[in-house]
């Protein structure tokens, strides 16, 4: 057990008590809040599928004129 | 920028994307200017991933496609090691042969802050994703923000593997990861700061696989997170 002397008060001690909960919880919804960001913000990008559909098209033609059997 | 860029292209059942793909490349390549060579490296593909590419190798010359293939199925980072052997470039490129976007952006933007490694993010300035359902969309930020929180890499896109290279730098980082995977993905950049290196972020859009299936299954997220816990606590 720790030496009287070095212990902290005891209104002191039941503060720090819950702390860790607190800050895991804190953590907690910071992270929910972060992802939910995230995901709300996450870029769908058509116009990048659109173009690359388009460069399909033009890929297979041109290799095929090169004589690739696709 | 002076230079040769080689592309490693592992690859295993990609007989219909690998033409796309060289094709993609070769073109970008042309007009951006820059030198290039495509090293493929097939793992034995039972579907004729290996006749394609002889045929590739016809079109586009024996200089510019590289065959370096395999018996089987070896793993992606001995893949890299593999080609690195035989590659002349002295930029090498990562990418999935599943038709990633932009390897000339890589290019400019290496240029722009002469950078060792230029890495794609998909959640930053106009990156992102096509075909993706919600799910995958979570649990892709999800495991995402895990690493940034564990690992604080300094790139706000760990998991992605679309990555250019200098040569020498490559080099340096194979020989001091050791995961396999995804993971091995992580840990190359985590290593990377770490040493120092100077790595640039450009925007890049995944679109969902054309041909062929995606691989994220359950075995995946569990050795993700057990590959992220080891990497937390060795690095």
């Amino acid at each position: 057990l720790a030496p009287p002397g070095l212990q902290p008060p005891a209104p002191l001690r039941q503060a720090l008590l819950p702390l860790p909960i607190y800050l895991l919880v804190a953590f907690g919804c910071y992270s929910l809040a972060t992802v939910g960001y995230r995901l709300a913000t996450f870029n769908d990008c058509e116009e990048a599928a659109a173009e690359l559909q388009e460069h399909i098209k033009a890929a297979r033609a041109d290799l095929r004129r090169r004589g690739l059997r696709l | 920028m002076a230079g040769r860029g080689s592309v490693l292209l592992p690859t295993y059942n990609e007989r219909d994307n690998l033409p796309l793909v060289v094709w993609l490349l070769v073109r970008t390549f042309r007009h951006s200017g820059i030198d290039f060579e495509i090293i493929i490296i097939d793992d034995g593909s039972p579907d004729g991933t290996q006749e394609v590419a002889k045929e590739l190798e016809k079109i586009y010359g024996s200089d510019k496609i590289l065959l370096r293939p395999r018996a089987r199925k070896l793993g992606l980072g001995t893949a890299y090691i593999h080609g690195m052997k035989h590659a002349t470039g002295n930029f090498i490129v990562i990418m999935d042969a599943d038709l990633s976007h932009h390897v000339r952006v890589c290019f400019i933007k290496q240029k722009e802050g002469n950078f060792d490694i230029v890495s794609g993010t998909r959640y930053r300035g106009n990156g992102g994703v096509y075909g993706w359902d919600l799910k995958r969309k979570l649990i892709s930020r999800g495991a995402n923000f895990l690493t940034q929180v564990l690992l604080r890499p300094g790139a706000s896109d760990l998991t992605g593997s679309f990555r250019l290279y200098r040569k020498e730098v490559l080099q340096k980082l194979m020989e001091k990861c050791v995961s396999k995977g995804y993971v091995f993905q992580m840990e190359m950049i985590v290593r990377a700061r770490q040493l120092g290196y100077t790595i640039g972020e450009v925007p890049i859009s995944f679109v969902d696989r054309v041909y062929g299936e995606s691989k994220l299954g359950g075995n995946e997220i569990v050795s993700f997170l057990k590959g992220l816990l080891t990497l937390f606590a060795t690095t």
